[in-house]
C-alpha cells in the first residue's frame, strides 16, 4: 500500500508544481533562438501568482456561465492529470478506458470554456470559440486511433498499462506503428495547446488565435486558473507522448522522477524550436494538417493488422 | 404480477384519450382529468417495469386465446420489455403534466383535446408494442402507435410545412409497416407460428437473413437509421414539442426494441449481422451530427441529433451481436447494455431538450436560432435545463450520457484490441467515428446553447421573452436531475442491465456487468470532479466578490458592436461545414452587390439533407412520372377500392 501512496503523492506534487516550467522552457528556446535573454525561466509561475492576487473586471453581457469557463476547464485539466501515467507509474487513476475519460474531460474543459467566451458576445471571441471547437474535433480522431494502436500493441484498455513497462517491448516488434503514432500524438499536442503552427501564443491581440482570443475577456484570478491550466495541459499531452516515446520501464522513482522532467524539457524544447523556424498555418490547411495526422495514426493500425 | 399493472398501464393510457369528448363548458377539467390519467397510468408502468426488473423477478405471461387467425393475446413483461416500459411511462407521463402549459386548451382551442387524444393512444400504442409476445397484437399496437403520432404530430395542420412534414412521416410508416407485415409473414410461412417464443428454429434457418433485412427495414424507418431517417427531422420539427420529445425520446426506440426483440430470438446471428449493424451506425451517428451542425432552425437540429444517437445504440447493437457470433461474452454485455442503457439516457436528455426548445419556442415565438440570443437572463430555468442536456448529450462527464458511450466505447474498443475477431477493423473505424462524432456534437451544442442562450438578444422576439410556468420546468427538473442521478449514481443500474441483457443472449453465461465495465470508478471520478468544481467556483467567487460587471465586453477600442454583430450560429458552424463538403451539400446564396449605386446585399444559406434532397426526391419524382399512367385506377371513391380488395382476395384464393 506504500508504495502506491507515495507514487500518488509524487505524482501529484509533479503535475502541480512543475508544468508552469514547461512554458519558460519554450520561452526560453525562442528567446535563445532570436538572440534575447527573453523571461526568466519562472515567468508563468510569477505570473499566475500576480494574477490570483488581483482583482477582476467583468463585463456587463456575462453572468454565471462566463465564471463558469475557467474553473471548468481547470478541473477537468486536474482530472485527466491523475489519468495520464508519468514515467512508466501507474497513475492515481487507472481503469479500463480510461482514456475514453481522458478525452471526454477535456472536452468538458473546452465545452465550458467555449460558452463562457460566447458568454460575452463578442464576434471575436465567437470566432475563437469557432476555431477550437472545429479543430478539435479533427484532433479527436487522431488521439483516439493512436491509443487504439498502442491498446492493440498492448492488448490493455488503460493508459497506465498501455504505457507501462510492458511497451519497451512493443517497439522492437511494432516500431514503426508506435513511430507513427508518436508523430500523430506530437500533432495533437501542438492543436490542443494551440502553439504554432495551429495558433501563435504571442500575437496578445485579436488578430488570428484560437485559446488567447476566446479568454480575451478574462482577468484577474480567473486568467491566472486559466494559464495554469494551459500549462497542466501541455504537460498532460507531452507527458503521453513520452510515455510512448520513453519507454522507462519499472524504474524507481528516484530515477523516473528526474528522467521524466529531463524528458519533458526537451519535449518543450522542441515546442519551443518548432515554434522558431515556422511560421503559423493559414487557417484553412489547419484541417489538412489534422486529417494527416489521423492517417499517421491509421498508417500505424495498418501496420499492427499485418503483423 | 408485471404483466396486470401493464395492462392496467395500457388501459389508462388509452383512457386518457377521452376527457377531451367532454363538453366543452368541461374542457379546463377535461385537460386535467387527462393528464391525472396518464400519470396514473404512468405510475402503473414504472411500477410493472421496476417490479420485472427486481433482482430474481420471473414473467408470468398472460394468454388468452383468440378468434383471429395465428393471432393470440400473449402478454409478457420481461427485463428487456420493462427496459422499454420505464422510459416510455416517465416521459409520456412527464409530456402530458408539461402539454398542460404549452398547449392548454384555452390556447388550442381547436386542436387541444384532439392532440391530447392521439398523444394517450401513441402511449398506448408503444406499451402494447413492448409488451405483446404475438405477431398480430404487436402489430396492432405498432399501427396505433405510429398512425395516432401522424395526429399528434399534425396538431398544426393548417400549416403547409407541417402538412408536408406529415404526409413524409405517414409515407415512411406505411413503408415501414409494409417491412414488418413481410417479415411476420415470412416468419408465419418458416414456422407456421406467429408467437415470438416459436420462431427460434426459424431464425436458425436460412429464413433468418431476409427476416433480419426486412427488419432492418421496417425497424429502422421507425428508429431512423441512416438512410432511412429522411421523415424524421422535418417530423420531429413539426411537432408540438412535448409530441416530439415523446416520438425522439421513446417512439423511435420502438424501432430499437423491433431489433433487440427480433435478434434476441436468434441464437447463432450471423456475423455479418453486427458488422453491418456496426457500418450503419457510423453513417447515422456521422451523419446525423454532420446534418445537425448545419440547421437554423432548433428542433431541427435537435432532430437530427436523434439520427446520431441511434447510431450510437446501433453501434452497441453491432457489437453485442458480434459478441454473439463470436461466442465473446464480454462484447455482449458491454454492447448491449451501452445500447439500452443509451436509449434510457437518450430519452431523457433529448426529451429534456426538446422541452427545453419548446420553452423557448413558447416564449419568444421563434425557432430560428440566429434570431434567439441572451435568453440565460430572463430564461434561467430554461438555459440551465438546456445546459445540463447538452453537456449530456455530448457524453461529457459528469452526466448520463458519459456512462453509455463509455460502455459502447469499451465494446468497440475490445472488438477492435481483441486480437481472434475478423471483425476487429469495423471496431476500430467505429471507435474512430464515435471520437469524431463526439467533437462534432460539442460543436454543435456549444453553437446552439451559445446562439439561443448567451450574448445579448439578436431580435426583439429573444428581447421579451419570459420564463415558462411551473407546468412546463417541474418535468424538465425531474429529467435534468434523472440525467444527473444516472452520471452519477452509474453502479447502481449495473444488475437491472444485467437483467435485460441476460434475457436477450439467454443462450450464453454472461459475465455482470459491473466486473466488465469500471461503473464504480467512473461514478466516483464524477462525483470528485463535480466537487473539485464546486471548490474552484467558491474560491473563485470569494475572490472576486465585489466586482461588479459595468464595463462593456472588450471592444477593441472601438465603438461597441450592436447585437446583430455577434457572431451568429452559422458562422459558427461553418468553418467545420466547409470541412465536411463530402457529405454536406451547403446552399448559399449571397449576390454580389455591384453597379455604382448598389443595392443592399443579403445572404442566406441552408443545408438540405444529403439523402433526401438527394436521392429519395428526385427518385420519387421520377418514379411519380413514371407511373402516371396508372393514376386511372385512383378514382378516390371507397366503392372501387372495395372492389379491388374483393378482386384480390377473389384471385389470391384461386390461385391457393
Amino acid at each position: 500500500m506504500r508504495p502506491i501512496m507515495l507514487d500518488g503523492m509524487i505524482h501529484l506534487a509533479f503535475v502541480l508544481l512543475f508544468p508552469p516550467l514547461l512554458l519558460g522552457v519554450i520561452n526560453k528556446t525562442k528567446a535563445a533562438f532570436a538572440g534575447r535573454v527573453g523571461p526568466p525561466l519562472l515567468q508563468t509561475y510569477y505570473d499566475v501568482a500576480k494574477l490570483l492576487r488581483k482583482g477582476s473586471v467583468f463585463s456587463r453581457t456575462t453572468t454565471w456561465v462566463f465564471r463558469a469557463g475557467p474553473v471548468v476547464g481547470l478541473a477537468t485539466t486536474l482530472l485527466v492529470a491523475l489519468i495520464v501515467p508519468l514515467g512508466g507509474h501507474a497513475a492515481p487513476l487507472h481503469f479500463e478506458g480510461d482514456f475514453i475519460l481522458f478525452a471526454y474531460a477535456l472536452a468538458l474543459g473546452r465545452f465550458f470554456t467555449v460558452a463562457a467566451a460566447l458568454d460575452t458576445g463578442s464576434a471575436f471571441e465567437g470566432m475563437g470559440g469557432a476555431r477550437e471547437v472545429a479543430f478539435s474535433c479533427l484532433a479527436e480522431p487522431a488521439l483516439f486511433l493512436a491509443l487504439l494502436v498502442v491498446a492493440r500493441a498492448t492488448g490493455t484498455l488503460s493508459l497506465s498499462e498501455m504505457l507501462g513497462p510492458h511497451l519497451a517491448g512493443v517497439w522492437s516488434t511494432a516500431g514503426a506503428a508506435l513511430a507513427a503514432v508518436a508523430v500523430s500524438l506530437f500533432v495533437v499536442l501542438l492543436v490542443e495547446n494551440c502553439r504554432i503552427p495551429f495558433d501563435d501564443p504571442n500575437t496578445h491581440l485579436e488578430l488570428t488565435m484560437i485559446h488567447e482570443v476566446m479568454v480575451l475577456d478574462h482577468g484577474g484570478p480567473a486568467l491566472g486558473l486559466i494559464q495554469y491550466g494551459a500549462s497542466i495541459k501541455l504537460f498532460v499531452f507531452a507527458a503521453l507522448l513520452l510515455g510512448i516515446v520513453v519507454p522507462l520501464g519499472a524504474s524507481a522513482p528516484w530515477f523516473a522522477v528526474p528522467a521524466l522532467a529531463v524528458a519533458l524539457i526537451g519535449v518543450a524544447v522542441a515546442v519551443g524550436v518548432l515554434e522558431s523556424v515556422m511560421a503559423r498555418l493559414r487557417l484553412t490547411q489547419i484541417p489538412t494538417l489534422l486529417v494527416a495526422a489521423s492517417l499517421m495514426s491509421a498508417f500505424g493500425v495498418v501496420l499492427l493488422a499485418r503483423s | 404480477m408485471s404483466e396486470p399493472l401493464a395492462v392496467a398501464a395500457l388501459s389508462l393510457a388509452l383512457a386518457s384519450a377521452l376527457p377531451g369528448a367532454l363538453p366543452r363548458r368541461f374542457e379546463r377539467a377535461a385537460e386535467r382529468i387527462s393528464a391525472l390519467l396518464m400519470i396514473a397510468g404512468a405510475a402503473c408502468g414504472l411500477l410493472a417495469g421496476f417490479l420485472a426488473l427486481a433482482p430474481g423477478a420471473a414473467s408470468s405471461p398472460l394468454e388468452l386465446p383468440w378468434s383471429i387467425p395465428a393471432g393470440r393475446i400473449a402478454i409478457e413483461v420481461d427485463a428487456l420489455s420493462a427496459v422499454f416500459l420505464i422510459q416510455i411511462s416517465l416521459i409520456a407521463a412527464l409530456g402530458s403534466v408539461y402539454g398542460l402549459e404549452y398547449w392548454s386548451q384555452r390556447a388550442h382551442p381547436g386542436s387541444g383535446s384532439r392532440l391530447r387524444a392521439a398523444y394517450g393512444v401513441v402511449t398506448a400504442g408503444m406499451l402494447l408494442v413492448v409488451i405483446a409476445r404475438n405477431g398480430v397484437l404487436f402489430l396492432i399496437g405498432w399501427e396505433l402507435m405510429a398512425l395516432a403520432a401522424f395526429v399528434a404530430l399534425t396538431a398544426e395542420h393548417e400549416k403547409p410545412a407541417v402538412r408536408s412534414a406529415g404526409y413524409i412521416y405517414l409515407l415512411a410508416t406505411r413503408t415501414g409497416t409494409l417491412g414488418l407485415y413481410a417479415m411476420f409473414a415470412l416468419l408465419l410461412a418458416a414456422s407456421g407460428t406467429l408467437d415470438f417464443d416459436g420462431w427460434a428454429g426459424a431464425l436458425r434457418s436460412g429464413t433468418a437473413n431476409g427476416v433480419f433485412l426486412l427488419a432492418l427495414l421496417g425497424f429502422g424507418l421507425k428508429a431512423g437509421i441512416v438512410p432511412l431517417h429522411v421523415w424524421l427531422p422535418s417530423a420531429h420539427a413539426a411537432a408540438p414539442s412535448h409530441v416530439s420529445a415523446l416520438m425522439s425520446g421513446v417512439l423511435i426506440k420502438m424501432g430499437i426494441y423491433g431489433l433487440v426483440r427480433i435478434t434476441s430470438l436468434c441464437d447463432a446471428p450471423p456475423v455479418w449481422w453486427g458488422e453491418a449493424l456496426l457500418g450503419l451506425g457510423v453513417i447515422s451517428a456521422v451523419l446525423g451530427v454532420a446534418l445537425a451542425l448545419g440547421q437554423h432552425d432548433l428542433k431541427r437540429l435537435l432532430a437530427y441529433h436523434s439520427v446520431e444517437n441511434i447510431g450510437i445504440i446501433c453501434l452497441g447493437l453491432g457489437v453485442a451481436l458480434i459478441g454473439r457470433s463470436s461466442g465473446r461474452p464480454s462484447l455482449i454485455v458491454l454492447g448491449m447494455a451501452g445500447a439500452l442503457l443509451h436509449t434510457w439516457n437518450h430519452g431523457l436528455f433529448k426529451a429534456l431538450l426538446f422541452l427545453s426548445a419548446g420553452s423557448v419556442l413558447h416564449a419568444t415565438g421563434t425557432r430560428e436560432i440566429d434570431r434567439l440570443g441572451g435568453l440565460r437572463r430572463r430564461m434561467p430555468a430554461t438555459a440551465l435545463a438546456f445546459l445540463v442536456g447538452a453537456v449530456a448529450i455530448c457524453g461529457l462527464p459528469p452526466l448520463n450520457g458519459l456512462i453509455s458511450e463509455l460502455l459502447v466505447y469499451l465494446g468497440l474498443f475490445r472488438t477492435a484490441v481483441g486480437a481472434t475477431a475478423s471483425s476487429w477493423p469495423y471496431g476500430a473505424l467505429a471507435a474512430t467515428a464515435l471520437a469524431l462524432v463526439g467533437g462534432l456534437a460539442i460543436a454543435c451544442f456549444t453553437k446552439v446553447f451559445g446562439a439561443v442562450f448567451l450574448g445579448s438578444p439578436r431580435s426583439p422576439d429573444g428581447a421579451s421573452a419570459h420564463e415558462s410556468g411551473r407546468a412546463m420546468l417541474v418535468p424538465m427538473g425531474v429529467l435534468a436531475l434523472l440525467c444527473a442521478a444516472i452520471g452519477l449514481g452509474a453502479p447502481l443500474l449495473a444488475p437491472v442491465l444485467d437483467a435485460a441483457v441476460g434475457i436477450w443472449a439467454a443462450e450464453t453465461p454472461l459475465t455482470s456487468l459491473a466486473e466488465l465495465a469500471p461503473l464504480r470508478t467512473v461514478a466516483l471520478v464524477n462525483g470528485g470532479l463535480v466537487a473539485l468544481c464546486a471548490l474552484l467556483a467558491l474560491w473563485l467567487g470569494a475572490r472576486v466578490r465585489g466586482a461588479q460587471p459595468t464595463l462593456p465586453t472588450w471592444d477593441c477600442g472601438f465603438a461597441p458592436p450592436a447585437p446583430r454583430a455577434q457572431y451568429t450560429a452559422s458562422s459558427f458552424a461553418d468553418l467545420l461545414l466547409r470541412s465536411l463538403t463530402w457529405i454536406l451539400y451547403p446552399v448559399r446564396e449571397a449576390p454580389e452587390p455591384g453597379g455604382l449605386f448598389p443595392r443592399a446585399g443579403r445572404f442566406q444559406s441552408h443545408l438540405p439533407d444529403t439523402v433526401l434532397d438527394r436521392a429519395v426526391l428526385p427518385t420519387a419524382a421520377l418514379a411519380s412520372r413514371a407511373l402516371a399512367r396508372l393514376r386511372p385506377i385512383q378514382q378516390g371513391s371507397v366503392h372501387l377500392y372495395l372492389l379491388y380488395i374483393l378482386a384480390t382476395v377473389v384471385a389470391l384464393l384461386v390461385w391457393r
